[in-house]
Order: structure tokens, then C-alpha cells, then sequence
């Protein structure tokens, strides 16, 4: 019950040896790069060495093959063996920030943004929200106004993950009218003048993963950096939303899974009342739910995910599994400093700092309340 | 350069406090622990592996020929293998609890009669039996040379002759050996540049690493189609006649769990001598 129903020897294979990497390389610097809010940045080049960040990114960009699937394979046994969340999402923050260059993109732009990326000489991060509106991408209102073969852009973006090191950011930006209609998606190139990151932000979890707010002031980019068809950007963040949604519904499967398991190595070592805390049916019971949840949230989110490699929109199942896993996810951490006692609201226990992570997901990539939106709209309410 | 190159799956030795013994103590049972590559194996076809391809340009200029032993199973073993860049497999078919390094050795001498190898490259050891026998009798078996716990090595004539430098308690000692020829490796033989076949750029070096090279999901996938062959112990003419017969199996006895403080180191030597009974 701890793998998807999906997966073959192929997805065994590639556990095994994501796992390799997370117990070598992340592990044994977890509780220190999360206390510093920050990972060392040849953390890049060693999982593109390892082969790791290509995974679900076509040959021809430097990827390493494979789809969705391998991609939330290899992010579980990233979570549950290096037990930094903060560290894998940083990592992984090509995982949104690319697939708008690599499906839409010009062969110019994949060869320039793409394949460093995936060779970890690059640092991508993806910037949709504002400080205005987060939720309400077609509101947004950093602007792109055409000057020759430039675009000069103002504006600001915030809760960028990986923003304060990217070198370059997949940025939606207005450059038509009012309305979802007007949109695009520009490359902003960190050396571009004007562009700067006006602050690190300090947040509740996640904290080995940088998160900015950036500022763009007159940055002229040049209009080769435009991905796609110009005010068409909006159906590319829409497209991006789906993967993003159903990996961050398998990275709440993920943090689950390591708290769970992390409970019960606890309770079958503490004692209380002169027996182990598994010994007590209450300890036994809240484990049963825990698994349960767990395997309910790993279920739908296993199906959404078959569904959409079937070549389904899957818009509204995405919805569904995000919120099904942000919920299992919360409570299921709730639950695991509840059994871990006093311990679980100490910092160098890791289920003090999944309970802060679980709490991002049910804001981040689009909240509870808009995936409901979602769910209604695609139900026809 | 043809290396043929055993691989022994074992219990995940991480896990190794899970291992059991069956109720009548005749055997170890690893119930519920997953199967694993030997890591001994890992290092020795890292080697081969480096030994036959380009390092910079990763263009493969030799083959590696992966053997197993064990059930069907077993050719998970084998596909990790060719997922790390091997170029085909053998799976001879065997009930685990039939073998020993004596089979073993026999075996691989029958698939070395077939295949010609220029080398073949054993694991010091196995994670599990820890006997360090198998790779020593092939080499008595065969009349090859044999150069054991290799640190490096060395070609500049495709394999025909290496130079190989050992590892032990006094020092190093560096070796000619002609092939074919057994080796076994040391852990230092995943060192940047401890394997030079005169193909790879002189200059290269390849990452630090504790064990083999990761395998590829590119690489997971064209495993799927590269060939394995499946025998049987009679194909080989080896009969599964064990020559070492166990007779008990027991674990280590479990820690009390209780920790006593002393005040000195003389209480600590009389503690050590009386109670604990090591001194």
C-alpha cells in the first residue's frame, strides 16, 4: 500500500536508485539545510548527475525520458528517504517552471533555458503570483509592453519558490487587455537590469527552499524570450496547473507517508505507563487511520494521474486529489505530533517540521477553496 | 574487453537487524526485506564497467555480461545491472538455499567456458554470507590469476594486460597480470581515477561516489530490452552439491538495553572484566 497502483519494475528500479541518491546526498543534511533555509547549490549538479532531475523531460531537452508517473516516484522516495521537504522542492522547482519552455517553447529557448536546467548548471523558478492576487491569475498585473524587440516590463511577483537563485524566471505577464485574454509567459533572465529580489521570504515550513518576492523595474527582455504565441498565456498556466496540482497532491501522499512512518518507529520505542505507546489500543487505532487516509489519498491521487497520462483533462480530478491529499496530509501530521507528544512540538523531531510543510498545501498551487471552483466548474454547477 | 561480471542479490543490508532465523535454526530468513544488489558486486561492476567505455563521451567500447544466480526473481538483479549500462545478462536458475561458494564458483567456471571473458569480476564478499570464498575458488578452479581487493587498475592494450594495485594492512602492492585473470575490488576502486583503460581521457575523473553509478531512468528503460538468458544448472553440467553443510543458525544475543555510568576508568576495566565478562 506504500506504492501506486500504477507503477511497474521499471518505477521499482527507479525508487531504488532515487533512493540511493536521498539517503547519500539529502539525509544527512536535512535538519541542518532546513535550519539554515537553505541547500547548497551543488545539490543541482549532483542530482543531474544522478540522473534525477531529467526524469519526465524529453531526450531532445537533456531530459532522461519517462512521464508523470516516474516524476512523482522518484519526488516520493525524494521526500520519504532525504526527509527534508524544503530541500526537494526546492530541487524541484524546474518541475514547474520548465514544462512551459518545453512544451511551447522555441528550439532557441530549450537549448538556452531547458537543457542547463537539467544538467543542474541552472536554477529555474516559475512566477505567476502577485502581491495583489494569488488565486486570481487573470487579474495579475505585471506589465509587458512591447518596444521594438523588446518587452519592458514593471511589476512585482511574490511566494516565488527558488526565486531568490533562479537564473532565470518562467514569468506570466500582462501584455493585452484586462481579463485572462491578455496574458503571456515571458523568460526574465536574473541579469536583466532592473530585474532584483527585493526580499527572502521567511515562511512557516519549507524552509531549506528559498522563497522571494522579485521586482522588475523597465526590464527590457528581448521578444525571442516570449514562450508561445503572444496574450496565449494563460491556457500554458492552465495546462502547467494540472501537473503541478497532482505532483503536489502525491508530495502531501509523500509527507504523509513520512510521518507515518516515523510514528511508528516512535511508538514502538517509547514507553509510557510501563508498556510502548503501540501497546495502548488508542496509539493502535489513530495508526490504523492514519494508514487509512493515507492510502485513500494515495488512491485517487494514483488514479488522476493514470487518467491524465491517458491523455484525459483530468482538470477537475486534479482539483479532487490535491484536496484529498492536503487534507489526509494535515491531519495525518496532526496526528503524528499528537503521538509523539512533547517531542512533536520539538524542532529536531521531523514530524514538528512536516506538520509546518502539510500546512503550505492547502494554500499553495491554487487553494482548497479555488479547487472547489474548479470542481463546481468542471461538474457543470 | 569482455568482462563478465556475478551479481548476488541479498537482503537490503541497511536492514540487516530484520534478518530471522527459521524456528529449527537451519536457516536465516529475510521475510518482507527487499532484494538488493550486493553492494561488493556494485563496486566490481562499476569497475568493469569504467573499464569498457569512454568515460567522457559514456560511448561503451567493451561488454560487460552480468551472471546471476538464484530464482526467477532474481532477474531484478540483473536488470539493475543493465540499467547501470551492462550489455546482457545470464540468470542460472537455483533455489538459494541449494548454493554455496563451491556451487557458485562451479557455475561461473561453466559460463567462462562458454563466454571467454578476457575478465572476471567478483565481489570481495557477499552482504550476506560474508564468506569471501567464491571469487578465490573460481580462480583455483579456472588456473587464472587472480588478484584480489583491487584499489586500481590499469590497461593500455584493450584488456590483454592490466597493472592492478592492491590494498593491504602493510600498504600497496602493484601487480602485472595477464588475462584472463579474476579480480575483486576494494572500495577505493570508485575512486575519481582509479580505473584507466586507454580510452577514457587520461585527465578525466569520475564523481565521488559510495557506490556504483546511479542507474538512469533512460537507462531503466532500455534494460527492459536488452537480453537475458536464462539456464539451468543441468545446461551447465553443475550439480547442486553443496561441500559446506550448516548445521545452526543463530542471531546476535539482543542488548539488555541497561546502561551503567562509572565514575573512573579502573571501575570501568573491573565493570568490563566482572559484569560485561569481554575483558
Amino acid at each position: 500500500m506504500s506504492t501506486y497502483l500504477f507503477e511497474n519494475d521499471e518505477h521499482r528500479t527507479l525508487r531504488q536508485q532515487v533512493r540511493k541518491f536521498a539517503q547519500a546526498r539529502i539525509l544527512p543534511n536535512a535538519h541542518e539545510w532546513e535550519e539554515a533555509e537553505e541547500f547548497p547549490l551543488e545539490l543541482y549538479a549532483q542530482a543531474a548527475e544522478a540522473e534525477i532531475l531529467g526524469i519526465g523531460y524529453p531526450e531532445e531537452v537533456g531530459g532522461g525520458g519517462g512521464d508523470l508517473s516516474h516524476v512523482l516516484v522518484a519526488a516520493d522516495e525524494m521526500v520519504l528517504h532525504g526527509k527534508s521537504v524544503g530541500t526537494c522542492v526546492g530541487l524541484g522547482s524546474h518541475g514547474i517552471a520548465l514544462p512551459p519552455i518545453v512544451k511551447a517553447g522555441t528550439a532557441e529557448q530549450k537549448e538556452r533555458f531547458a537543457k542547463p536546467v537539467l544538467a543542474g548548471r541552472m536554477v529555474s523558478a516559475l512566477g505567476i503570483t502577485e502581491p495583489g492576487g494569488g488565486s486570481d491569475v487573470a487579474s495579475l498585473r505585471t506589465k509587458a509592453v512591447k518596444d521594438g524587440d523588446h518587452y519592458v516590463v514593471n511589476g512585482s511577483k511574490t511566494f516565488i519558490t527558488s526565486g531568490c537563485r533562479a537564473d532565470f524566471v518562467t514569468c506570466a505577464v500582462r501584455t493585452g487587455g484586462e481579463g485572462h485574454g491578455g496574458i503571456s509567459m515571458l523568460i526574465i533572465e536574473r541579469d536583466t537590469p532592473g530585474f532584483s529580489v527585493s526580499k527572502k521570504l521567511h515562511k512557516m515550513g519549507w524552509w531549506a527552499s528559498d522563497t522571494a518576492e522579485l521586482s522588475f523595474e523597465d526590464c527590457r527582455v528581448p521578444v525571442t524570450n516570449l514562450i508561445g504565441q503572444e496574450n496565449q498565456g494563460f491556457l500554458i498556466i492552465m495546462q502547467n496547473f494540472v501537473t503541478e496540482r497532482l505532483m503536489l497532491a502525491a508530495q502531501c501522499v509523500s509527507i504523509a507517508e513520512l510521518a507515518y512512518r516515523e510514528t511508528l518507529a516512535y511508538v514502538r520505542e517509547r514507553q509510557a505507563f510501563g508498556k510502548k505507546l503501540m501497546g495502548f489500543q488508542v496509539t493502535r487505532h489513530k495508526l490504523a487511520d492514519m494508514r487509512t487516509r493515507i492510502a485513500a489519498a494515495r488512491a485517487l491521487t494514483g488514479e488522476c494521474v493514470t487518467r491524465f497520462l491517458r491523455g484525459e483533462p483530468a482538470i477537475g480530478e486534479a482539483a479532487m486529489a490535491k484536496n484529498t491529499a492536503t487534507d489526509a496530509c494535515m491531519w495525518v501530521c496532526d496526528q503524528a505530533v499528537q503521538l509523539h507528544g512533547g517531542y512533536g512540538y520539538m524542532r529536531e523531531y521531523v514530524v514538528e517540521r512536516l506538520f509546518r510543510d502539510a500546512r503550505l498545501y492547502p494554500i499553495g498551487g491554487g487553494t482548497r477553496e479555488i479547487m472547489n471552483e474548479i470542481i463546481c466548474k468542471t461538474s457543470g454547477f | 574487453m569482455k568482462i563478465l561480471v556475478p551479481v548476488k542479490r541479498v537482503a537490503d543490508p541497511d536492514n540487516a537487524n530484520k534478518v530471522k532465523v527459521s524456528g529449527d535454526g537451519t536457516k536465516v530468513t529475510s521475510d518482507g526485506l527487499e532484494w538488493k544488489m550486493n553492494p561488493f558486486d556494485e563496486w566490481s561492476l562499476e569497475a568493469a564497467l569504467r573499464l569498457t567505455e569512454n568515460g567522457s563521451s559514456k560511448d561503451r567500447v567493451g561488454e560487460v555480461v552480468l551472471v546471476s544466480i538464484g530464482p526467477k526473481d532474481a532477474v531484478q538483479t540483473i536488470r539493475q545491472g543493465l540499467a547501470m549500462g551492462a550489455e546482457r545478462g545470464i540468470l542460472v536458475e537455483s533455489d538459494d538455499d541449494s548454493l554455496d561458494s563451491h556451487v557458485v564458483a562451479q557455475v561461473i567456471a561453466a559460463i567462462a567456458a562458454e563466454e571467454k571473458p578476457d575478465v572476471i569480476f567478483f565481489g570481495k564478499q557477499s552482504a550476506d554470507g560474508d564468506s569471501n570464498v567464491a571469487g578465490t575458488k573460481l580462480a583455483e578452479m579456472l588456473d587464472w590469476p587472480l588478484v584480489n581487493y583491487a584499489m586500481a587498475i590499469s590497461t593500455d592494450d584493450e584488456g590483454k594486460s592490466f597493472t592492478v594495485k592492491r590494498e593491504l594492512d602493510v600498504g600497496q602492492q602493484t601487480l602485472k597480470v595477464q588475462s584472463p585473470c579474476v579480480f575483486t575490488s576494494s572500495d577505493r576502486i570508485l575512486q575519481p581515477e582509479s580505473v584507466k583503460n586507454g580510452v577514457t581521457p587520461a585527465d578525466f575523473a569520475y564523481p565521488e561516489s559510495e557506490g556504483g553509478r546511479y542507474a538512469s531512468l533512460k537507462g531503466i528503460m532500455k534494460a527492459k530490452k536488452k537480453p537475458v538468458d536464462e539456464k539451468s544448472l543441468a545446461d551447465l553440467g553443475v550439480e547442486a552439491k553443496r561441500v559446506n553443510e550448516y548445521v545452526k543458525f543463530d542471531l546476535p544475543p539482543a542488548r539488555s538495553g541497561s546502561t551503567t555510568f562509572v565514575e573512573s576508568v579502573e571501575e570501568l576495566v573491573q565493570k568490563l572484566h566482572s559484569d560485561a565478562k569481554v575483558l
